[in-house]
């Protein structure tokens, strides 16, 4: 048996002839559909039909020709080559647009605008120094702990809720919408909510609206800090919401009933029972909803720029960092709020880890 | 439903909690509401009255935002021989582009990412753990990092500014969740489907092919319809990659980011360019929820 496998494992003169002919016709497929839409000449709908063949076909092709190649050898170090076949092109690409970007600009962090010479800590100092980064710092925290605070809370609150009504699902629909809404479009959305008119006018904004028809003089949402960081974290919490429903619901639908019916017969109250027993059961899901939220509240992009810009003390260090890589096109100080954020999230990176490290330990 | 019942017996009345979440309901649903009322009401009435008094007027409703925003603002310009009408950009060529941006950028990740998940559950080599806890480390790195380093790459190699780099950028971005999502559905498919396949005499690439990839069909539907909203609500990739193209290019978010700068007041043109940019992942949202929620379920942050 093993002998037959030996033999058969030296490739034959037909088989080399295919693999060189499926190489080659690789080659050309990827490189040239590569160089067709590199020199970006189609019109829009071409493009994308052309653009899912080549991306498709050469994807394939290019796993298959590999796969050819590696069959040349003996059985024995084609088992060996075959699984760098299967990861490499994922492991190469997430190297060039994600591992190696971090050190560069872990490095890039270290020097001047122009990345021209080492300024060493001078652009970490300025971090901690500036007014206006100050001001964002000040308010990413105020992001961190308000917009995952509330998302979570109402999240807890409306699948609890929800899982006692009538109406769960159709419930749990109109909260999770607005994740499928872009962070501009939901910044739209808002500025029309927050639209002010003063001088008597009638009100087209809704907030404004409630208040006048209060009696109350119409305000400028967004323009009075630091008031205002709510107005736009409001917008983050009703995007983010439905997220913790989604997952806070399925985690309480998985605590057992026998423990909830093992309470009750004991006397305890509904309050009670939710309190020292689902909570404690589902905190698991509690914690990796909210860093999931976190994260986003700390890359939390769009909804400054799109709303204020930064201005009347918005800014948040995602903001702070498009604006001085692109506005000002200073790489260093850029870099360095870059380098900041990913220290921010590092915690998480640390239990995520733990936690595959815990959940896996590889066979 | 029994298990409902038994939790609701002790609480608050069913109707009373009902009636509160409707309230929350109604809350979440106004913002929007607001907008689609808006986005048909002629420009007249949108700026001078609230939308809510909408209804008691049937007369000011109207379809030409759309026309306007979809195929161009109409301007009147002066000329030799009088004037004459141009029209705008469009909404339309931007909705294009966004099409054009988002289908490979969510195809492409997928066999790549599907292919690396197969290598890392079934197959042993070294260096596997190392390499896989890097991409679980990965999946949480903010893309913030990568945006200069890639764009002077880009520069270099001429990629800026065309669909190819910001297919390969939303794919790099994407990879992580990708091979991760995938890694937890492959590895959890029986050992002996893949024992067979091998007595059988089939090579990794065939078995791959032809019983993995159409087995990982549910991972495969929750991942695209994660990266299909994500890249089509993204701006800053495109705001970074694409903008050296100038407006040809434009994705909607980009466009209505771009109008809500210059026509802030308009509401009228604001709300309906707002509503045709979530059109689309709000079809592919409520026709695919289950899928969708799935994903989620299966831990999905994206970096």
């Amino acid at each position: 048996m093993a002998e037959t496998r030996m033999l058969k494992s030296y490739a034959s003169l037909p088989d080399i002839i295919k693999t060189v002919l499926v190489v080659l016709g690789t080659v050309l497929v990827a490189g040239s559909g590569f160089n067709l839409l590199k020199a970006n000449v189609l019109p829009q709908v071409p493009t994308t039909v052309v653009a899912i063949i080549w991306g498709v076909s050469s994807v394939i092709l290019i796993f298959y020709s590999f796969n050819l190649l590696a069959q040349i050898f003996p059985t024995k170090i084609y088992n060996k080559i075959v699984p760098y076949i299967f990861i490499g092109p994922a492991v190469l690409i997430m190297g060039w647009y994600l591992f190696l970007p971090t050190m560069r600009s872990l490095f890039l962090s270290f020097m001047d605008k122009t990345s021209t010479k080492f300024v060493w800590f001078d652009n970490y100092k300025f971090l901690f120094t500036d007014r206006s980064m100050l001001v964002s710092i000040r308010n990413t925290l105020i992001w961190l702990v308000c917009g995952t605070g509330f998302s979570v809370f109402i999240g807890l609150l409306v699948a609890i809720l929800a899982e006692r009504s009538y109406i769960e699902k159709g419930a749990k629909t109109f909260i999770f919408l607005p994740m499928s809404i872009s962070l501009v479009g939901a910044g739209v959305i808002f500025k029309f909510m927050y639209a002010a008119k003063f001088g008597g006018a009638e009100q087209i904004g809704l907030l404004n609206a409630i208040i006048t028809s209060m009696g109350l003089e119409p305000q400028n949402w967004l323009g009075k800090a630091p008031w205002n960081n709510l107005f736009l974290i409001a917008i983050f919490v009703w995007l983010q919401t439905g997220f913790a429903l989604v997952v806070l619901s399925a985690a309480l639908k998985a605590v057992p009933e026998e423990m909830l019916e093992a309470a009750r017969i004991d006397g305890a109250s509904e309050f009670l029972t939710l309190v020292k027993i689902v909570i404690p059961n589902i905190k698991a899901s509690i914690i990796s909803v909210s860093t999931t939220i976190l994260l986003a509240a700390l890359k939390c992009f769009d909804i400054v720029y799109s709303m204020t810009n930064g201005m009347f003390g918005t800014e948040v260090l995602a903001s702070q960092q498009y604006k001085q890589m692109f506005t000002f096109q200073n790489y260093g100080r850029g870099s360095a709020i870059a380098i900041l954020i990913l220290i921010g999230v590092s915690p998480v990176i640390y239990y995520n880890l733990k936690e595959f490290h815990n959940k896996e330990a590889f066979k | 439903m029994k298990q409902l019942d038994a939790k609701s017996k002790k609480t608050l009345p069913t109707l009373i909690i009902t009636i509160i979440l409707i309230v929350f309901c109604i809350l979440w649903t106004i913002p929007t509401l607001g907008i689609l009322v808006t986005s048909f009401r002629t420009a007249d009435a949108a700026s001078s009255t609230g939308w809510w008094t909408a209804f008691s007027d049937f007369k000011n409703f109207t379809l030409d935002n759309y026309n306007q925003v979809l195929f161009g603002q109409r301007f009147s310009v002066g000329n030799a021989t009088g004037t004459s009408t141009v029209r705008g950009a469009t909404m339309l060529s931007a909705f294009l582009s966004s099409i054009t941006v988002t289908l490979p950028s969510v195809i492409i990740p997928i066999l790549i990412a599907a292919a690396a998940a197969y290598g890392f559950a079934w197959l042993s080599f070294k260096g596997r753990n190392i390499m896989f806890a890097a991409i679980i480390a990965l999946l949480v790195v903010p893309l913030q990092i990568s945006l200069i380093p890639i764009l002077r790459d880009y520069n270099k190699i001429g990629l800026n500014g065309s669909y190819l780099g910001i297919w390969l950028a939303h794919t790099g971005f994407g990879l992580p969740l990708a091979t991760y999502m995938m890694y937890n559905y492959i590895s959890s498919l029986p050992r002996s489907i893949l024992e067979s396949a091998f007595i059988d005499g089939s090579s990794h690439f065939t078995t791959f092919v032809r019983l993995i990839l159409p087995l990982s069909a549910p991972a495969i539907a929750s991942f695209a319809i994660f990266q299909f909203i994500w890249v089509w609500n993204d701006m800053l990739v495109s705001l970074v990659f694409l903008s050296g193209a100038g407006q040809k290019l434009q994705v909607v978010t980009v466009r209505l980011m771009n109008m809500a700068g210059t026509r802030g007041t308009d509401w009228h043109l604001l709300t309906a360019g707002a509503f045709v940019s979530m059109i689309l992942p709000l079809c592919v949202f409520l026709g695919l929820q289950k899928f969708f929620v799935r994903g989620l379920l299966a831990g999905s942050v994206k970096g």
